[in-house]
Formats: structure tokens, C-alpha cells, sequence
């Protein structure tokens, strides 16, 4: 998927100007999730926002840990379901369940 | 992401090499295949993802892995420097398409009128062909003329593209089919071709036909009944 690739171009900008950078990519989706495994959403620490893992229910949440990532340097492995109370405390309203992969941009 | 992984990842891209990055859940490390020499099972699964162009996720000794392709761009060839031709070429863009444009009327196809695309000046079929559509491309003719649409329709009919559209009305279709099967194209092989192209949208303006076109080509490509047609009479 070419604006997957794009999202990572962009990442690659925002560290090679300086900026820490997480990249948080959807790994697995069930039932009606907006964004196929593999789509990508990418943070900088300013809070910046590149792309996309819902749409747009749970890019906060995200953006959270993606924070958290930068400076820990740990990946983790979100889920959000609608069995998952914080899914639904960020908005997963849509009935979908996913799990995002974070990584930091080293 | 290390830097390697990225700078891999970026190069393939560039050189239009299909690639997959497989991703350990648990602690985040990285492969690149077929750079990597990987089990036999991971790397099975890369070249499944990488053929059908979906992301998978695989559990090997325990491990968790995500197993994520990334091909080339699809392509669109745009045989017609014309105005739909215009409108159609940021759209494709935009929905992710590596995009050409093909016209040997040099007043039409200017870096002008199509900024930073590749302008194609051959005669069409030889520029079809020397571009080699693949089963990740689609040919679309707008020049409306026989001259230069018919030689790039032969080309195309003789690629494995996925999609081939033809501007035109029913009237005029029927006169291609006509001259396409005296060169030797098979009915069957002549219902390729989506002719009067695009989904039926009632488009009246260059953009609304171009986004006709490029929904019909989506449609086609994700397999949407949308795109079925019933087969034209030869």
C-alpha cells in the first residue's frame, strides 16, 4: 500500500530533522475496523500526526503510548475491542476490535 | 525501526522491489525479506503476503510475528494527453497509482499541462509495450482516436494489466471491437476492455469522468461486483 510507505517518508523527515518518532502500525483487525492491517499512523513528540489507524477513534489513545515508546525505546502492543473498556472510554464505537503494534523510529 | 530497516525499506521502494517486513511482537526486531535468509516458514509467509498484497500474521515457536508487503506502487498508464487526462492524473495519484502519461501530439502532452509526470512521446503501442503493463496495472485510452487508441489497446490486450479502459460512446466501441478483431483480438479478449469507460455515474465534467474512471478502476482491482460488465457482442 503506497500510503502506508508514504506515512514512513514522512516519519523519516521529521527524525532526520531532529524530532523523536514513534510508528504505530494496525497488526491485526476483526469484525468492521476502518484501516486493514498495515496501515500506519506515525507521531512525532511535538504531536505531530501522520496517516492512520482507525478512523480516527482511537488515534488519541495512540498517540499516547506512541509518546510513551519515544522515550521508554520499548514497543508495545496495543488492543482495542469493544470487549476492552478504555476502547470504549477512546471511542471504538464502529464494533471493530484491533491491535496496534508501537515502535520507536531509532 | 532502525535506521537500516528504514534505509531498506526506502531503497526497495525506489528500485520498485517488492519487499516484506516481518515484525517480532514481542521485543520489536526486524527482517527484511528476501534480503533476509529467514525459517522456511517465515519466509513462506512473506512471499504469500507479498503475492497477495495483504498482511498476515504468523505464530512460530511461540512467537508472534507480523508479516506486512510492500509492493511497488500499482501503476496507471494514461494513453491521451487530454483534458480528462488532467483531471485524472492527481486523483490517481492521490489513491496511490505510479502514473504515465502517453501522446505523441507533443502540443498535448507538456510538462505544462501534466507538472512532474512522466510524459510518454512514442507511438502508443510501442510505448505500451515498452512499458510492459503488469497484473498491478491499468491502461486507460482517452485520445478518442483510432490512430492512437487502437495500437494502445492491441498492447495492452496482449499485457496481463488488470484493468483496460476505453473513452468513447457504445457506437464508437462497437466500431473498435470491429477493427480489433480484424487484428486478430478474440471476443474474449476484447471484453477486457471497459468500454464507454467508467462506472456509469453520469459524469458530465473532465473531473467527474476521471473519477468515474478511477472508481471503476479501484472497483476492478478490489474485486467489487461494481466493476462486472456483461460481455459486449463482437
Amino acid at each position: 500500500m503506497s500510503d502506508s510507505e508514504d506515512v514512513l517518508a514522512t516519519a523519516a523527515a521529521w527524525r532526520a530533522a531532529g524530532e523523536p518518532v514513534a510508528i504505530a502500525t494496525v497488526v491485526e483487525t476483526w469484525g468492521s475496523s476502518p484501516r486493514p492491517a498495515g496501515s500506519r499512523l506515525a507521531v512525532s513528540a511535538s504531536g505531530r500526526l501522520a496517516g492512520s489507524v482507525s478512523g480516527g477513534c482511537i488515534e488519541g489513545a495512540v498517540a499516547d503510548a506512541a509518546k510513551q515508546t519515544m522515550t521508554t525505546g520499548t514497543p508495545q502492543l496495543l488492543d482495542f475491542g469493544i470487549s476492552d473498556e478504555r476502547a470504549w472510554e477512546v471511542g471504538l464505537a464502529c464494533g471493530g476490535k484491533l491491535k496496534v503494534f508501537v515502535e520507536k523510529l531509532s | 525501526m532502525t535506521p537500516e530497516v528504514l534505509a531498506a525499506l526506502e531503497a526497495a521502494k525506489s528500485a520498485k522491489r517488492p519487499v516484506a517486513l516481518l515484525t517480532r511482537l514481542s521485543d520489536g526486531a526486524q527482517h527484511l525479506w528476501p534480503d533476509a535468509e529467514l525459517a522456511p516458514p517465515l519466509a513462506e509467509a512473506a512471499a504469500r503476503a507479498l503475492a497477495e498484497d495483504a498482511a498476515a500474521n504468523l505464530t512460530l515457536d511461540g512467537e508472534a510475528w507480523f508479516i506486512h508487503p510492500h509492493n511497488p506502487a500499482l501503476r496507471l498508464i494514461v494513453v491521451g494527453a487530454v483534458h480528462i487526462a488532467q483531471a485524472l492524473v492527481p486523483m490517481a495519484q492521490a489513491a496511490g497509482y505510479a502514473v504515465t502519461v502517453v501522446d505523441p501530439r507533443r502540443a498535448w502532452a507538456t510538462a505544462e499541462r501534466f507538472p512532474g509526470i512522466t510524459l510518454i512521446h512514442e507511438w502508443t503501442d510501442d510505448a505500451v509495450a515498452a512499458l510492459a503493463p503488469d497484473a498491478r496495472s491499468a491502461v486507460v485510452t482517452l485520445t478518442h482516436d483510432p490512430k492512437l487508441d487502437d495500437p494502445a489497446l492491441d498492447a495492452a490486450l496482449k499485457s496481463d494489466c488488470f484493468y483496460i479502459g476505453a473513452l468513447g460512446s457504445r457506437r464508437t466501441h462497437a466500431k473498435r471491437v470491429a477493427r480489433l478483431t480484424e487484428m486478430g483480438h478474440t471476443p474474449e479478449a476484447i471484453a477486457r476492455i471497459h468500454a464507454p469507460v467508467g462506472l456509469n455515474i453520469e459524469a458530465v465534467t473532465a473531473p467527474e469522468i476521471a473519477l468515474s474512471i478511477l472508481a471503476e478502476v479501484v472497483a476492478t482491482r478490489r474485486g467489487a461486483a461494481l466493476a462486472q460488465r456483461p460481455a459486449l457482442a463482437a
